[in-house]
Order: C-alpha cells, then sequence, then structure tokens
C-alpha cells in the first residue's frame, strides 16, 4: 500500500537554515506515530514540512501522494496541522471561526456542530469571542478547527499543552477514533507517558534528522534508520 | 473562486466591524488630514475649494495605506497565516475578498470626506454620475493595487515602511486621473472627466488581474 | 600562459574569484576609450548648437542615459518574466543587477537634465513634460523595487517577490506616462520642446550623439556584466554558508546523545517561526 508519509534524505528549509537535514521516513495509514527530541530537533519543522508549508530543497518527500518537491500546495487542504500558535481570529466567535475555516476547506456546515459538540464547547463558550478564551479553551478551538475540517492526515505539535486532565483524555480519544477510522496522526510531544500510552511507533528527531525508530517495546528493530546514508546535493 | 472571495471579504468586515480600527481610527485620521490640509494652504483665498479634489483624493491615500496595512495585520500572528495558507481557499479568491473589504471601507471613508471636504473646503459638487463612476472605478484601483503591494510588502520586518515606497508612485496615475476626474465634475464639464474614468478602470482591471495572477505564490511567504 | 589558464580555470568551475574577465577587460577598455573619444567630439570638436548654444552639448550623455535607463527596466521586466517562468537564479540575477543600472543611468539622466534646464528653461524642474515626470517616476519605482531587494531574508522568496515587482514595473510605465500625457494635454499646451526638439541638428553634432549612444551603451553592458557576476558571486557566498550549516545541523545529531543543554543554543524551529 502506498504509505501516507515517504521521506529519503529530505533537506527543508527555515529561511536560510536547514531544519530538515536528511529525514527518512515511512508512515503508513491510520497509525499514530509520537515524534520526540530535544528543543530545536526539528520535530515542528517536519510537521510543517508535512503539511506542505515548508520548500523541501533536497531528497524525496511525498505526502499523501503529493510530491513536495514539484508541488506542495495540493497536499494542504488534506492535513490538519495543529501548530503552537492557534490560528484563530481573536475577534471572532468560537463557532464564526469554526464556520470560517470549515466553509473555507468547502465542507458541509454540519460538521460544525459535531467537532463543537465533541470538544465540549457547544455550550455558552460556542459564541464567546476567541480573544475572551483561557489558553485551553482556546487550544480546543483549535482542534475544534481541526476536528471539523476532516482531514487525512493530522500533524499535531505538542496537542496536550496547556490542557487540564480532562481535556487531555478527551483529545487521546478523539486522536485514537480518528486513528481508528482511517485517519494517519503524528503526534510531536514532551507529554511522555501520555503519548506513549497513545503511539504504538516513536520516532526520536534531533539534528534535522531521525535518529531512532522504534516500536513501542522500546527496542531498535528493523524500522531504525540510518541517517548517514542519504547525501545532499 | 468568487464564493471564496465573499467568504473572505465578509470575514475581513466582521473583524473590522468589531475591532472598529477603521471606524475608531482610520475615519478619524482621515479629518485631521484634512485639517492639515487647511492648516497648510491658506483658506481665505480660495485655495483649498480649488485643490479640493486633490486634496480629497490624497487623503483617501494615506488612509489607503492604513487600511491596506491592517487587511494584512488581521492574516498575520498567532499561526493565522499558516492557517489561510492551509485552509483550501484559492487564492485568487483570497485577492479579490480582500480587494472587495478594502474597497467598502475605503467607499465608506469617501463618503465622510466628501461630507469633509463640502464642509471644511466649502466645495461644490457636481456631475454626481461621473464623481460615482471615478469613486467607483478609483477606489477599486486603489483596493486592487494596495492589496497587491500589501501582500508583496506583507511579513518583512520593513513591511510599514516598504509599502508606501512600492505602493504610492504606482498609485500616482489613478491619484492624477481621480483628481482630474472630480475637477472636470465640480467645474460643470463632466466631458473632460470621462477618459480618466476610462484610464482609472483599465488601472483597476490591470490590477485585479496581476493580483488574482500573483497572489498564490505572493502568499506562501507572507 | 600559465596564468592564462590560472585565471580561465575556476571561471569554467564556476567558481570565479572576481568580476573581470578577458571579455570585460576588453569591453571595458573599449569604453574607456570611447568615453575619450566622446569627450573630445562632445566638448570640442562638435559645434555648439545654433539656439542653445553649448548647453546643448550636454544631451550627448543625457538621451543615451534616459534612453538605457528604460531599456533596463524593460530587461528587469523580461528577467522577472523569465523567472517567474523558469525559476532560473539567472534570470533572477539579470533583473536585479539591470534594476541597479537602469537607477543610476536614471539619476545620471535626472541630473544632467536638470543641469540643462536650469539655464534653458530657468528651472531645474518642470511637470509640464510627460517625459521628465515618468523618468522620476521610473526612478522611484526601480528606486522601490532595489528597496524590496535589500530586505534580507531567503533569497528565493526576495528573487520571488522582486520578480512580481518587476514584472509590474514597465506596466506602471505605461500607466504613468499615459496619466502624466493626458493631465498636462489636456489642459494646457506643452509650452516647452522637449530636449533638443526643433533645433537644427549638424552632422557632426548627430555623429556625436550616436558615439554618445554606443559608448553609453558598452559602459551599460561592462556594468551589467560586473554587477551581474558580483550578485552571482555573492549568492555562491550565501550557498556555502547553507551547506556549511546542513553540515553543523547533521552533526548535532551524532552527539545528540550528551544532553539536551546544547540544543538550547541552536536556533531551532521548535519555538520558531
Amino acid at each position: 500500500m502506498e504509505p501516507v508519509i515517504r521521506f529519503r534524505g529530505a533537506v527543508a528549509l527555515v529561511g536560510r537554515f536547514p531544519a530538515l537535514a536528511g529525514v527518512d521516513l515511512d508512515v503508513g495509514r491510520g497509525e499514530i506515530v509520537l515524534l520526540q527530541g530535544p528543543n530545536g530537533a526539528g520535530k515542528t519543522t517536519l510537521l510543517r514540512t508535512c503539511a506542505g508549508l515548508l520548500p523541501v530543497v533536497s531528497g524525496e518527500a511525498v505526502v499523501l501522494g503529493h510530491d513536495l518537491r514539484r508541488e506542495r500546495r495540493g497536499v494542504r487542504a488534506h492535513v490538519g496541522l495543529l501548530g503552537h500558535a492557534s490560528g484563530l481570529y481573536g475577534d471572532l466567535t468560537v463557532e464564526e471561526n469554526l464556520r470560517f475555516w470549515t466553509r473555507a476547506a468547502h465542507l458541509e456546515l454540519s460538521t460544525v456542530d459535531e467537532a463543537l459538540a465533541t470538544m465540549g464547547l457547544d455550550g455558552r463558550l460556542r459564541s464567546v469571542t476567541v480573544n475572551r478564551l483561557s489558553a485551553g479553551q482556546r487550544r480546543r478551538t483549535s482542534f475544534a478547527c481541526l476536528l471539523a475540517r476532516r482531514p487525512e492526515l493530522w500533524l499535531l505539535d505538542e496537542p496536550h499543552a496547556g490542557l487540564d486532565n480532562d481535556a487531555r483524555d478527551l483529545v487521546d480519544t478523539v486522536i485514537r477514533d480518528a486513528a481508528a477510522a482511517g485517519a494517519t496522526v503524528l503526534v510531536a510531544s514532551h507529554e511522555l507517558e501520555r503519548a506513549v500510552s497513545l503511539a504504538e511507533r516513536v520516532v526520536v528527531v534531533s539534528g534535522g534528522m531521525v535518529t531512532s525508530d522504534s516500536l513501542r517495546a522500546g527496542d531498535p528493530g528493523p524500522l531504525a534508520q540510518q541517517p548517514e546514508a542519504h547525501g545532499v546535493s | 473562486m468568487f464564493r471564496d472571495a465573499a467568504l473572505v471579504a465578509a470575514k475581513d468586515l466582521r473583524l473590522e466591524a468589531r475591532s472598529r480600527v477603521a471606524f475608531n481610527q482610520i475615519a478619524p485620521l482621515a479629518l485631521v488630514i484634512l485639517l492639515l490640509f487647511a492648516f497648510a494652504l491658506d483658506p481665505a483665498r480660495g485655495v483649498l475649494a480649488r485643490a479640493a479634489p486633490g486634496l480629497f483624493w490624497v487623503a483617501v491615500l494615506l488612509c489607503a495605506l492604513f487600511a491596506v496595512q491592517r487587511a494584512f495585520a488581521i492574516e498575520s500572528g498567532d499561526g493565522r497565516s499558516d492557517a489561510l495558507r492551509l485552509s483550501g481557499l484559492d487564492p485568487a479568491g483570497i485577492f479579490l475578498g480582500k480587494v472587495a473589504a478594502i474597497a467598502l471601507e475605503l467607499a465608506a471613508l469617501e463618503v465622510l470626506l466628501g461630507l469633509g471636504v463640502a464642509v471644511l473646503y466649502d466645495a461644490s459638487f457636481g456631475g454626481w454620475v461621473l464623481l460615482v463612476a471615478t469613486g467607483a472605478s478609483a477606489t477599486a484601483a486603489i483596493a486592487a493595487a494596495g492589496t497587491l503591494y500589501g501582500v508583496l510588502a506583507a511579513g518583512l520586518r520593513v513591511r510599514e515602511t516598504l509599502l508606501p515606497l512600492l505602493l504610492l508612485p504606482v498609485l500616482a496615475p489613478v491619484l492624477i486621473g481621480s483628481t482630474r476626474a472630480f475637477e472636470a465634475a465640480f467645474s460643470g464639464v463632466p466631458a473632460d472627466g470621462w477618459p480618466w474614468l476610462g484610464l482609472l478602470t483599465l488601472f483597476a482591471l490591470v490590477y485585479l488581474v496581476a493580483g488574482a495572477l500573483a497572489f498564490g505564490s505572493l502568499l506562501e511567504d507572507m | 600562459m600559465t596564468t592564462a589558464t590560472n585565471e580561465t580555470t575556476p571561471a569554467a568551475t564556476g567558481a570565479p574569484r572576481g568580476t573581470g574577465s578577458t571579455t570585460t577587460r576588453v569591453l571595458g577598455l573599449t569604453a574607456l576609450v570611447g568615453v575619450g573619444v566622446l569627450v573630445g567630439l562632445g566638448l570640442f570638436w562638435s559645434p555648439p548648437e545654433e539656439v542653445q548654444g553649448d548647453l546643448a552639448r550636454i544631451m550627448y550623455v543625457h538621451v543615451p542615459s534616459a534612453s538605457l535607463a528604460y531599456l533596463s527596466c524593460f530587461v528587469t521586466a523580461a528577467g522577472s518574466v523569465m523567472y517567474l517562468w523558469k525559476r532560473s537564479e539567472w534570470w533572477d540575477t539579470l533583473a536585479y543587477a539591470s534594476a541597479e543600472i537602469g537607477a543610476l543611468f536614471m539619476a545620471f539622466a535626472c541630473i544632467t537634465g536638470s543641469i540643462w534646464a536650469r539655464p534653458t528653461w530657468g528651472t531645474f524642474w518642470v511637470w509640464d513634460d510627460a517625459r521628465l515626470v515618468t523618468s522620476a517616476m521610473l526612478l522611484l519605482l526601480l528606486l522601490g523595487y532595489l528597496a524590496l531587494r535589500k530586505v534580507p531574508g531567503d533569497p528565493d522568496v526576495r528573487a520571488k517577490r522582486s520578480a512580481w515587482l518587476g514584472v509590474l514595473l514597465p506596466i506602471n510605465v505605461v500607466l504613468v506616462r499615459q496619466s502624466v500625457e493626458w493631465w498636462r494635454t489636456l489642459h494646457q499646451k506643452a509650452t516647452l520642446q522637449p530636449l533638443g526638439g526643433g533645433a537644427k541638428i549638424e552632422d557632426l553634432m548627430l555623429f556625436s550623439l550616436f558615439v554618445g549612444f554606443v559608448v553609453l551603451t558598452l559602459v551599460w553592458v561592462w556594468l551589467l556584466i560586473h554587477r551581474f557576476r558580483l550578485a552571482w558571486l555573492e549568492r555562491r557566498v550565501e550557498e556555502r554558508e547553507l551547506s556549511v550549516a546542513i553540515d553543523e545541523r547533521r552533526a548535532e545529531a551524532r552527539v545528540s546523545g550528551s544532553g539536551a543543554a546544547r540544543f538550547g543554543s541552536a536556533i531551532g524551529p521548535g519555538g520558531g517561526p
């Protein structure tokens, strides 16, 4: 089966900085993959590259059948990226934000109510402007936006950050349900215990490369990559 | 494309209605500019009434700079530019939506400025057909060029200074054209104004097409 | 002979050490001799003009430099179109080099024009002549283009933004020219003849003007080639920095076991853009 993500020696730039310096990675449909690594290792860049936001200047990078080196805009409508920032308009209400981003994706508005209900935003919060939300509520709104857009590939950057325990459980449940329904999920997280229980596969990123790739059991296994093998030119 | 444009325009106008930056800051600023012209030019000698069309459009241009900056400020920060790129919206649609929102804001401002010019400068209006047609064309031209140059400068650290440098020389034909057309309308010889209306319309069309073509590529780096 | 091969080898491998080459040296010398001839022709051998006298001599450099500035504008636009089509650095660099030389020639044309206008028209500047105003506007547009080029950042992003601006250059020039022309002619007849117009031009003067065109074109080409090569070398330096950065980034991966503290200093994207 065609993998959802296929990277071979992929080099991606943030400005002039090669934040990905030759990544090898294969992810299949329905997988939940945990990205780990120290700050500045390239986790966020890897997620943003998968979303088609950053130019891949060398190597091979195919996401959902779209070759990112040739054309990186095509993949965007099919991914959901939850970054550090909210991506919301502060002067619009929670519901208006969801409606705008859902209609922008050319989807039926019926998914909006569903997403609001799932994230517990269907009560009073629905008609509160985002500026007046707490950080956790804002995070839930961003997550609801992602949910309403029904992406095939979920790219979650620290999805648990700023959430209370109930909300974290909720996020985990939503992620599992999505993967069970056929979505592919990449999660970058420092919440080790929580994230490890969520993901069956752990990929360690460091210095802009994948340095270890293992199943949850902890053994390096046959999935481990040799980062030196691919050159940059 | 037009569906996306309507969506973006409605969103921008709603944001503007909520934040009231245009209403609370740009509109009063326009009146301040009108007053400054009066201080700079001696009102007693009728200079103001004669120069009213030009001063009116200079004030519109200055306010347009702020409107364009605003239109891109609301898309920057807190991951919104990423969200816009990932949204699935047609870039040409985003461009046209932003143009429409800016144009409507400017149109409201022009009505206010028109009243200001009539009251403060003692200018007499006439030739309404030409006046309205010129206003519509020039506003579309300013909004289209402004949005295109706005996205060119957006995301750069020097955007506040770069945008006027890039945009104002480009808008010189609009200033000349709209001023002459207004002068023709004011002085009761609208026939002189129609060629200018053609130039303004041509300008607007050129920039609408150029912007719709270029916006997708420029949005990548906003 | 050995020195000659030493000089050409780096150029052949795409890494020249300077911006000069045999061709540009010959071109530069020819241009220099040409400037000498032009000075002789323009200042001494050609007769003074009947009406304007010695003042008209400035046109031997003014007219060619203004024309070459417009040519630069169109070379920049062509380079920009080609860049957007081919995405090749060569066209981007050409557009950049041409815009800078164009701004230089246009500034020179405006200054020489003003110097000529002061004694002739009694003022440095008039608004009646569409050519004057259009030229000044083109200079401003070129300065805006160069300002965008000088903003630091990713070269590809800069190239793309500049290319769109470059494509719009001639469109803007045409629109400005049209509006300025109507602006004056619809209100009053142009009271002043453009430079050189209406005056009788003798053969030697015409020849001097022709030489002026040839010589300034040589200078223009010479400057353009050098500016192009300089910009090209600047890009090579940037690229070398990039490959060093990739190596450094990979080195981080190898030492990643030695603690997270060292990553704190890396300009990572983790908390960044």
